[in-house]
């Protein structure tokens, strides 16, 4: 079955005047519309034998990372508000100095030998998921003069359709780079406060760590086969 | 409402596996199957044509037999190199069923996240000189002074090539589905 269209209003424009990556990469072009065919409903299969999870990385090769650990936590649902089990969900993040455990990032904070910065985790059959890091640190960017990234937490969903494939970021409530940040605010009003996730004193831990919730919703699928292109 | 995109860049790399470039690798999901054994190589450019040596693209394709998931795993994701380029080793796919009682030529279906792509971009790679190319459903939406974009050459025997352009002059045609 075919996916809903993606509505209006809710995605950034792939041309983006304040982000200066987008000027030479955005298509000049309108993308052709075609209908789900087989190729677009199916996805792949991933499963927890051969995509093991990894759903701690307040910790790496037995040792504590450095920074405030945290819990996150949220649920995958589709836009008919159905849970999503079995989404295969990629997360990665900068440590707690807002440095990345990569050769290519020189940002001039230090790494932690115990922070990996990656995870996999998979919704379980109610479409919920849980990961434990540590809040990671705002980084420079030379997007323009002074440019800060808002703390954020990057996330790749694979849900049932390649359709639904979707890269994201969380962000933290109350961080005053949010208003500043033209990623962040190249997503609609509207749209843009969901990727903000909620403090939940659910989700924290006793004596161990700070909960957050961040909730995503896949597309959903059309009632009827979509026979022609819109 | 569905929860926006945003760019994967410019760090995705922490979840670069660059064994998944090859999806018939030693001990992997694929090994032991049959078929036909091609790569698949292409620069992505951007609207300079200087080349984006960042980007990560993710294929996703049927097996021989045409079928998703039925005995080959089709996914992959490759980091394109200093030069822009990305290499994969996999199968060529079959013909798979289209709308209606369609058949659909043999394809791979390519998504490109990078650092400036808002949300990643999706499109496919079928191979020269093809006969189903003729009445493929998808490639007969697509203009046809655009269509060659699509269309995957073969540089020697079994190796395909298909560049990517994101912007400007024979820019690749990007799908939206
Ligand atoms: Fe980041």
């Amino acid at each position: 079955m075919s996916f809903r269209p993606i509505p209006p209003g809710v995605f950034p424009p792939m041309d983006l005047p304040s982000y200066g990556s987008t000027h030479k990469r955005h298509p000049d072009q309108a993308p052709v519309r075609i209908p789900h065919t087989l190729t677009e409903t199916s996805a792949p299969r991933f499963t927890s034998s051969a995509y093991p999870e990894h759903l701690d990385m307040s910790r790496h090769n037995g040792r504590e990372a450095m920074g405030e650990r945290i819990i996150i936590a949220g649920r995958v649902t589709d836009e008919d508000g159905r849970p999503q089990p079995g989404v295969m969900l990629e997360v990665w993040q900068a440590n707690a100095a807002g440095r990345y455990q990569l050769d290519r990032d020189q940002h001039d904070a230090p790494l932690d030998p115990n922070f990996s910065g990656q995870a996999r985790v998979f919704t379980d059959a109610d479409g919920n998921w849980s990961i434990t890091t540590i809040r990671p640190g705002a980084y420079p960017w030379r997007n323009h003069h002074n440019a800060w990234r808002p703390v954020h937490v990057h996330f790749g969903l694979h849900g049932a359709g390649f359709a639904q494939r979707l890269v994201t970021q969380m962000y933290f409530p109350g961080d005053p780079l949010l208003a500043l940040d033209p990623i962040y605010q190249g997503v609609p009003e509207g749209a843009r406060e969901r990727l903000v996730a909620k403090f939940d004193l659910d989700v924290t831990r006793p004596e161990y760590a700070l909960g957050y919730r961040f909730d995503m919703v896949l597309r959903g699928r059309l009632a009827t086969p979509m026979e022609n292109p819109a | 409402m569905i929860t926006a995109s945003q760019t994967s860049g410019p760090f995705w790399h922490l979840i670069d596996f660059p064994e998944w470039a090859d999806l018939l690798r030693a001990g992997g999901p694929n090994d032991g199957v049959a078929g036909s054994r091609i790569t698949l190589t292409g620069t992505v450019t951007d609207g300079d044509g200087a080349v984006c040596p960042d980007a990560m693209i993710e294929i996703w394709q049927a097996g021989p037999d045409g079928a998703y998931e039925a005995g080959f795993h089709g996914f992959g994701r490759c980091a394109t190199d200093a030069q822009g380029r990305f290499r994969f080793a996999t199968l060529k796919p079959g013909p798979v069923p289209g709308p209606g009682n369609s058949l659909q030529a043999p394809h791979i279906t390519l998504a490109i996240f990078a650092r400036g792509l808002m949300h990643h971009l999706t499109t496919r790679a079928y191979f020269a000189g093809e006969a189903l190319n003729e009445t493929d459903p998808i490639l007969a939406l697509v203009p046809e002074g655009r269509r060659g974009t699509l269309i995957a050459r073969e540089a020697s025997p079994g190796h395909w090539n298909l560049d990517i352009r994101l912007q400007g002059d024979h820019e690749t045609v990007f799908l939206d589905i």
